[in-house]
């Protein structure tokens, strides 16, 4: 007889939940999609799981159970480039991720800066395999030239605004949006690189670039931006979240500000923590070519750092699909971007925590307490009585990155090749198994 | 030693000194070729060889070609202005197009920095780099190599001044690593503007005064600096440009007494080098485009016979 009380338990694992500050092997109980209560082993626990079918248990020993991760960053391209992801493929790439929530950035074709758009992607996601939280445009079509009807956004659901790609160049319009934004207590994304110094640079500006004679996108464009960015924030009192950061000199302005009190958050991809500029000479990789650039050593170390200390809130994969057609091509024609979703869970294991920078429970909280607090997406927690959104993760496997095996229609990955610890075992949304 | 490390030429960076030895030796013995009547040897009868040019050029293409026809190669050549991505076919297609008419080699030149990389991993045929982006130029840079040789009999242990536009300087780069693998001491001189982020790290002396660049040099190699550099706002005007860093008579009184004036060329005269010093007696400026015939037929002929080697 399957136990009625219950649908599922996620029994023996180790199960971590950095927003209630646990961290025991412990039963997870799930009912109609929730989560009904978390017990340490009992010999009261041991016999109520003998009433339970083994249909309704996922035996977690030796693995990590931790709230659905959360990657508030992620292009998912539909609608307009479907060859490169949709929302469906999209999402079970996050499923397979171990991410039971993305925030989609909105340089969409057409953009998602009307409420139309919104709906539309929401009713694609209705039967993804991952929840999907709009992030609405700032400018109508991410141009900086007018704002987007935020209220009309906000009103449909959209968590944030970004004109992620393009950054708010005009910094009487970026006062605009925060001052706006502030009306519905959503922050105020920023790509922040600026135009002008970027000038056309596919690379970081350094030794590297000026060895291979490629065009160099300066540090300075990125501190510039957040500079400029923070001091608008300290303005208008609103709420800023400063996207890949990926400098040394924009960790320390955002530390600065922090300290100040300013509303700021921010978030690393694994890529700005883990590669650096010199990797692009070796084979002129197309994936390695993203905006803002992967950088120098020492920019590596201090995003690392930064998040090692909270002044880089959240771990976001900035997930960006392209065809192969696309990236086969010359270094400096390349489309910015490389996939994420599929890679950040071994790809921090392995060269944060494996190296001692992060324990496990700092890690998941930047995947999944972190990023809720930071956009209001719910979740990133395992409390009683909320969605059983779980993510179990085998965290010794040792695997090897091979593009044929994404879930992702694009298979851009600089990562392809190497060599991991740290896998999702099972996702689940809603209790139900979305991935495994 | 009688082979290359490589069955490419892809630049200068990673070319070891007997690799260079090898060339120059073998460039003297082909310079006497083009010096005869009948200037056509039949070292490389059979051998396909496609210039491929996605950039406008007149000499080095020319060069390359005269090199293959007096070596008696069967040449083909693929010259368009646009960019493959423009054109709507991309790289890959075109050279595998260009494999399945089985050609032995190629010369590229192209606008993107690693072009002549990424056809070696989509093709058999042995790949001269004939000029990438702002990378690598490597035979302008063998065949000024083997000019200043030839008259110094030596590249130990000269001072090479390098003057114009670093930044964007393919045959700068080419003649830095060059130069320096054949134990010349390179000096760098050009506006501040365009003197690439950490140029030092190069290893090279790095000076915005030509004068004190100029300062016991042996040679002087000039760049032809761009109009475009001027109109992106990267100088104020040619005329300032000609003021601070044109390389005139009176200048030359720096140098050491035996001292020797080049140009990659097209020269701008009256910008970056007066009429007197181009024409001047030491200058070898057209010796360098004799040179390059002889130094492309020993990297084609060092290079031939070796396609879809294993590396």
């Amino acid at each position: 007889m399957p136990s009625k009380k219950y649908d599922l338990v996620i029994s023996n694992g180790r199960v971590i939940d950095p927003a209630l500050g646990f961290g025991k092997d412990a039963h997870v109980f799930i009912k109609d999609g929730l989560i009904k209560k978390i017990e340490v082993d009992s010999v009261a626990i041991r016999k109520e799981l003998k009433s339970f079918d083994t249909s309704q248990i996922i035996d977690a020993t030796d693995k990590l159970v931790v709230p659905g991760l959360i990657d508030i960053h992620v292009h998912l391209r539909e609608p307009g480039r479907e060859g490169a992801e949709t929302i469906d493929s999209g999402c079970r790439a996050a499923a397979a991720g171990g991410f039971t929530s993305v925030c989609c950035m909105p340089n969409t074709t057409p953009r998602i800066d009307n409420q139309e758009t919104v709906k539309f992607v929401q009713d694609r996601a209705k039967t993804a395999s991952a929840r999907v939280y709009v992030v609405g445009a700032i400018t109508k079509n991410i141009e900086g030239k007018q704002l987007a009807e935020i209220g009309d956004l906000v009103k449909m659901g959209a968590v944030a605004i970004t004109d992620d790609g393009n950054y708010v160049q005009d910094p009487n319009m970026m006062r605009r949006a925060l001052e706006y934004a502030k009306m519905f207590d959503i922050p105020v994304m920023q790509h922040a690189e600026d135009k002008y110094l970027c000038d056309g640079g596919v690379m970081n500006e350094s030794f590297q670039s000026t060895r291979l004679g490629l065009k160099g996108a300066p540090p300075a464009a990125e501190e510039i931006a957040v500079l400029r960015d923070l001091a608008l924030c300290r303005l208008t009192k609103s709420r800023l979240h400063i996207q890949h950061v990926s400098t040394k000199g924009a960790v320390d302005a955002i530390r600065q500000a922090k300290a100040e009190g300013i509303r700021v958050t921010a978030e690393v991809t694994p890529h700005h923590l883990i590669l650096t500029d010199d990797e692009i000479g070796k084979e002129f990789n197309t994936n390695l070519r993203v905006n803002p650039p992967i950088r120098t050593e020492s920019d590596r170390e201090a995003v690392v750092a930064g998040l090692v200390d909270g002044t880089i809130d959240c771990i976001a994969s900035d997930h960006a699909p392209h065809t192969d057609e696309d990236k086969d091509c010359e270094f400096d024609v390349a489309p910015p971007g490389m996939v994420g979703l599929e890679t950040t869970v071994g790809l921090i294991k392995t060269f944060l925590i494996d190296k001692g920078y992060l324990s496990w429970a700092d890690a998941i909280r930047k995947m999944t307490y972190d990023p809720a607090r930071t956009l209001g997406p719910p979740g990133g927690s395992l409390s009683d009585g909320t969605p059983a959104d779980i993510t179990i993760i085998d965290p010794e496997k040792r695997w090897t990155v091979n593009a044929a095996k994404f879930l992702s229609r694009s298979k851009n990955s600089p990562f392809v090749g190497y060599k991991l610890t740290g896998k999702v075992y099972k996702t689940i949304m809603n209790g139900k198994v979305v991935f495994e | 030693m009688s082979r290359l490390s490589s069955r490419h030429l892809l630049g200068l960076e990673e070319t070891p000194q007997e690799d260079i030895q090898l060339i120059l030796d073998t460039a003297e013995t082909f310079r006497e070729v083009i010096d005869r009547t009948i200037k056509r040897v039949p070292t490389l009868r059979g051998v396909t060889i496609l210039n491929l040019f996605y950039e406008p050029s007149t000499r080095t293409r020319i060069s390359f070609e005269l090199a293959e026809k007096r070596l008696s190669a069967d040449i083909v050549n693929f010259s368009t202005s646009t960019s493959s991505v423009k054109k709507g076919e991309s790289l890959r297609d075109t050279v595998q197009n260009i494999e399945a008419m089985k050609i032995d080699m190629v010369v590229v030149r192209h606008g993107s920095t690693g072009a002549p990389y990424f056809l070696t991993q989509c093709m058999d045929a042995n790949i001269i780099n004939g000029g990438d982006g702002s990378h690598e130029h490597p035979t302008q840079a063998l065949l000024d190599m083997y000019t200043i040789r030839h008259k110094y009999k030596k590249l130990k242990g000269l001072r090479v001044v390098l003057v114009g536009d670093i930044k964007h300087s393919r045959v700068i780069r080419s003649n830095i690593w060059g130069l320096k693998t054949m134990g010349a001491s390179v000096a760098l001189c050009g506006p501040a503007t365009l003197l690439p982020y950490d140029v030092e790290q190069f290893g090279c002396d790095v000076y915005t005064d030509v004068d004190e660049a100029l300062e016991g040099a042996d040679v002087v190699n000039i760049m032809r600096i761009q109009l475009e550099r001027q109109q992106g706002g990267l100088f104020p005007s040619q005329r300032e440009y000609t003021n601070l860093f044109g390389i005139t008579k009176e200048r030359l009184k720096r140098l050491n007494r035996n001292y020797t004036i080049m140009h990659p060329g097209p020269i701008n005269r009256g910008v970056e080098i007066t009429s007197e010093v181009a024409d001047g007696k030491n200058s070898v400026i057209l010796d360098q485009v004799t040179n390059g015939q002889a130094v492309r037929m020993a990297v084609l002929y060092l290079l031939s016979g070796r396609k879809g080697e294993e590396e």
